[in-house]
């Protein structure tokens, strides 16, 4: 049931994902933040299986850190991406395959370009403009296919990101409260006010 | 004192066990210079921790085969299910509320469970779901909160001791666990509540309940809650959300058990009987119970 969005703006990704965690028809918490920030500049949303998530999230966050303290720099986006998709096809190959779903987000100082990236537990990975997980794709894909600008400023993209927001809290029966948004831009990462 | 003669004997109790270890490869003779040493690295010298599972083909297959009574009712092992628990934090600590019915289907197996299991003198841990998972898991956690007590020098946080059920409970997932507990108690950070489920979900918060009748407990709960309840009040309110989730789930109900934890450590509050308070209330101060709280009340119009 969690849902999560990610586009793309003039020099800058915005990440939403919804802050409730559920077990069967009952809200267990409404503040839980499901967009981990794995680097200066780089965050990712997760959604998926419980225990699963939260597992691998802080698997690939301790990864990421490894890499910077051996080799004093961190993972590019696309790098971070790949390492990561790898991770999630062997895992789909093992015995106990984790069933998680991400929104990889990054920013890449040195070219001034931010990066995209749909992920699936299938070990799926595309570039994107825009993406969503979750029952909000069936609103949001559609939507932001419509209203999407590459170049949209902070402000547009905020605005844009709130279209798929309200969208999703109007036509969908079981729709969240609550989202938390991230963003990452050339100043590296930060949360913002919807 | 016939150690030393036995550690070298051919025959006798110890060489069988020495020469089960021999062939299933377990090791646990930890020498006193392993402890907390090699370079900071304390028992991960030994290589990765690893468990054992049963000795049958497929053990997920097994426990399915055998447990899953909404398929097969006449399956040989019932899990004890249903269950109302509570936990809450407040201004004065921790409010920790459960009822005590262990049924198998639709069999009352038990009335007087403790499904409160206390760790230690500053942790709690709830018990919903399957009672011998619960109870074997969290005496377990028990023991390694005292070993990391002995190791550090310091009581282990709560976030910390959660997460170490979480991580376990995540090792077995898929195999047929079934828990959902509160881990709550009292650290240097003041008062806490941990979810902890055998999905391996864990979640930090001020107000869970878990079980059949926690939606019950919730409607209650959630419409008396507030950060600055007394002592009393809180404990009230504990006991009533309990009463109700006693009163509407068949799954729960008997008695319940109070306990309230402080910065000294949980005290155990008592223990009420759900009938008593439906009629009664506590101490005899007036029933919980909604045909006793409207008593001799009416909406009907008098004939004007």
């Amino acid at each position: 049931m969690d849902i999560s969005f990610a586009l793309t703006g003039k020099g800058y990704v915005l990440i939403a994902a919804d802050t409730t965690a559920a077990r069967s028809i009952v809200k267990m918490k409404s503040d839980e933040d499901k967009i981990k920030v794995l680097s200066p500049h780089l965050l990712m949303a997760f959604s998926g299986e419980p225990g699963d998530t939260v597992q691998f999230a802080e698997y690939v966050e301790r990864n990421m850190r490894l890499y910077h303290i051996r080799h004093n720099h961190e993972l590019r986006p696309p790098a971070a991406a790949s390492w990561i998709r790898r991770s999630l096809a062997d895992s789909i190959r093992s015995r106990k395959p984790y069933a998680v779903n991400l929104l990889l987000g990054g920013y890449e100082p040195r070219e001034r370009t931010p990066h995209l990236y749909w992920i699936d537990y299938l070990g799926t990975l595309a570039t994107v403009p825009f993406g969503a997980h979750g029952y909000g794709a069936y609103f949001a894909l559609s939507l932001l296919d419509r209203y999407h600008d590459p170049e949209a400023t902070l402000e547009e993209g905020l605005a844009t990101l709130r279209r798929c927001i309200d969208e999703v809290s109007k036509r969908l029966v079981v729709s969240p409260g609550k989202y938390k948004v991230k963003i990452v831009d050339a100043d590296g990462v930060r949360e913002v006010e919807l | 004192m016939n150690t030393f003669a036995e550690r070298f004997s051919v025959s006798g109790s110890a060489a069988e066990i020495r020469r089960a270890k021999e062939v299933i490869g377990e090791d646990d003779d930890f020498t006193g210079v392993m402890w907390g040493s090699a370079g900071g690295f304390g028992n991960l010298s030994k290589g990765v921790p690893t468990f054992s599972v049963p000795s049958v083909p497929d053990p997920t297959d097994f426990l399915r085969l055998h447990t899953d009574d909404h398929a097969d009712p006449s399956c040989k092992i019932k899990i004890k299910h249903g269950t109302t628990t509570l936990a809450f934090r407040f201004q004065g600590g921790v409010i920790v509320a459960v009822d005590s019915r262990a049924t198998a289907g639709s069999y009352v197996a038990s009335g007087t469970v403790k499904k409160v299991i206390e760790i230690n003198p500053y942790l709690l841990g709830t018990m919903a779901g399957g009672a011998a998972d619960c109870q074997y898991w969290e005496t377990y956690l028990g023991i390694e909160c005292r070993l990391h007590e002995l190791r550090n020098r310091e009581r282990i946080s709560v976030a910390a001791a959660s997460k170490y059920l979480s991580n376990l409970v995540y090792s077995y997932k898929g195999m047929g666990l079934s828990m959902g507990t509160m881990i709550c108690g009292w650290d240097k950070t003041g008062p806490a509540i941990f979810y902890v489920d055998s999905d391996g979900t864990r979640l930090k918060g001020d107000l869970f309940s878990v079980g059949s009748g926690s939606t019950f407990a919730y409607g209650v709960l959630d419409q008396g809650y507030r950060w600055d309840l007394t002592d009393e009040e809180a404990q009230e309110l504990g006991r009533r959300s309990i009463y109700a989730a006693g009163h509407r789930d068949a799954f729960s109900g008997n008695t319940i058990n109070l306990y309230h934890v402080k910065q000294d450590g949980w005290k155990f509050i008592g223990n009420y009987d759900v009938s008593e308070m439906h009629y009664n209330g506590p101490g005899g101060t007036g029933g919980y119970g909604y045909g006793v709280r409207v008593e001799g009340r009416t909406s009907a119009n008098p004939a004007s």
